[in-house]
């Protein structure tokens, strides 16, 4: 962890206009709790869809790119990666700071706003707020790890992004039984389902599968970036 | 410091962008000139650690440059590409790069660097609402934050108006005189030149020549050259000078006459003697192949 690194990159993630793209997902979150009160459809089984199809099937996979990426690729386009590469840190530890970074920042832009909808439908009813809460930490944190990744080995990092997140994770995770347990959504629901003793919660994979499976993707995903920055290349121009 | 490359070469996929380059960058001002695409950012950034060689190595005073994070306690660089991040203000851009060295007082050293390169009064700007000459300066500000005894700029002069060219001219010049090792890229040989003591030439990709700027500018001034004349009377011209062994060949075209002159400086003098001796008006005389293009296309075939 380098804390020079960390404040130029919530800088650049938190500055201006960027904030928006983080802030948007989740007020969406938050707004529809509230409409959904407002309408008196606040019980159990909405709050369950709620959580389910939206903050962690939706918000949550699209915040994860933003952040993940977002801590590093615009850096590499742009070149400004160098002012960090050319000074005598590990590339590794660079990359560490910069995942601690994203985790956080989802943290705070998806974890805490999932309670927020969470409790505002249930309060802590059945442990549906705070298992979901809980779930998309945990699994904010693989996302970050592995759309670092995505964003320092590929240049459309935000496109095989999207694709993995709405595509596999959406559509193939929801026909293909098997594929879901390579899901972090999945895994994501399989903590909350660990929490929360209600009844409409049914995750498809086993918590003793699901937690192994977030802590080993992220680790690769994290140590894998490291390696890939110190092999960073420049091919300039010519 | 040194920086010595032995047979380097570097290649993507079927082109070859640096081929087989062995040279040895010592304390002093060296001048990496080559024209466009004659892959001299390929090679600084091998000697900067952001490229690794397809063959041959790149060290810094007997130890790897690749894959070697270290090396930047000695090295600064300062890339073509702007890559300065917008949002911070210039002080806060170059005291962050004092602070990733870890030097023992940031700000003394941040705000030193900036004296430097007279970037002080526009300190507390954002660097987005910089000039391409001022962000320039930060760069090369952050670059030496850390006193480094190896300086590598690439096209370091782009988008600089005259007088911050001048500047950091001799803010280079300087640093050279006091022992540390600067190289720095550029396709122009006028400026290569008013600041370099050893001239690299790199062209496509192949080392053409090395030199002091006396040796590269005799060997660029020494070169065949291509004159177009007219006269008052060009067939007798072509005549007399056909003569001498300082003309290797003359066209007679209906605009004028094509002198390939083998030795510049001789053909020089000649050609004014033999005109007023024919009797003949000299009404224009005019290099044909003075842009650099042909004179590293003559450097690399006497090298080849």
């Amino acid at each position: 962890m380098n804390t020079v690194v960390a404040g130029i990159t919530y800088r650049a993630l938190l500055g201006r206009r960027r904030v928006v793209l983080l802030l948007l997902l989740p007020m969406a979150l938050v707004g529809l709790a509230v409409l959904l009160l407002a309408f008196g459809a606040a019980d159990q089984r909405t709050a369950m869809q709620l959580m389910d199809k939206f903050a962690i099937g939706t918000m949550l996979p699209l915040l994860g790119l933003i952040a993940g990426t977002g801590v590093i690729a615009p850096e590499i386009d742009d070149g400004t990666i160098l002012h960090l590469m050319s000074k005598p840190i590990s590339r590794p530890v660079i990359v560490q700071t910069k995942f601690l970074v994203a985790a956080s920042l989802l943290a705070l832009f998806a974890a805490v706003p999932t309670y927020a909808a969470g409790w505002l439908l249930v309060r802590n009813e059945d442990g549906i707020a705070p298992g979901f809460a809980l779930g998309a930490l945990v699994a904010g944190v693989a996302y970050a790890a592995v759309f670092l990744l995505l964003g320092i080995v590929t240049r459309h990092a935000v496109t095989i992004g999207i694709v993995y997140a709405l595509v596999w994770e959406g559509l193939v995770g929801n026909f293909v039984p098997g594929a879901r347990k390579l899901s972090i959504q999945q895994w994501a629901k399989s903590i909350a389902d660990q929490i929360s003793d209600s009844a409409f919660l049914r995750a498809d994979v086993t918590i003793s599968f699901a937690v192994p499976a977030l802590v080993v993707v992220t680790v690769i995903a994290v140590v894998w970036a490291g390696r890939r920055l110190r092999v960073f290349s420049l091919t300039g121009d010519e | 410091m040194k920086i010595e490359l032995s047979q380097v070469s570097r290649w993507y996929g079927n082109v070859v962008a640096v081929n087989d380059v062995t040279m040895t960058i010592g304390p002093g001002v060296t001048g990496l000139l080559g024209p466009n695409g004659a892959g001299k950012s390929t090679l600084l950034h091998m000697m900067a650690g952001f490229l690794a060689p397809s063959n041959g190595t790149v060290t810094l005073d007997g130890t790897r440059v690749w894959k070697n994070h270290d090396i930047y306690r000695h090295i600064g660089l300062v890339p073509e590409r702007e890559g300065v991040y917008g949002f911070l203000t210039g002080w806060q851009f170059v005291l962050s790069a004092a602070k990733l060295h870890g030097l023992p007082d940031p700000d003394a050293a941040a705000r030193k660097a900036l004296a430097t390169v007279e970037m002080e009064e526009p300190k507390d700007r954002r660097v987005e609402t910089y000039s391409k000459g001022m962000r320039q300066r930060v760069k090369v500000a952050a670059a030496l934050v850390h006193d480094p005894a190896v300086l590598l700029l690439d096209e370091p002069f782009n988008g600089m108006d005259p007088r911050q060219r001048l500047h950091l001219m001799d803010l280079i010049k300087t640093m050279g005189a006091a022992g540390k090792t600067i190289l720095f890229s550029s396709h122009i040989l006028e400026e290569v030149e008013r600041v370099a003591q050893h001239i690299e030439v790199l062209v496509s990709g192949r080392h053409a020549a090395s030199g002091d700027f006396r040796e590269i500018r005799r060997l660029m001034t020494d070169r065949p050259h291509l004159f177009k004349i007219r006269s008052s009377d060009d067939r007798a011209l072509a005549a007399a000078l056909i003569r001498d062994q300082s003309a290797g060949g003359i066209t007679l075209r209906p605009d004028g006459l094509e002198v390939q002159a083998t030795e510049f400086r001789r053909f020089a003098r000649l050609l004014p003697r033999v005109a007023r001796a024919e009797g003949v008006h000299l009404l224009e005389v005019s290099p044909a192949d003075e842009d650099l293009e042909s004179v590293f296309s003559y450097l690399i075939n006497r090298s080849a």
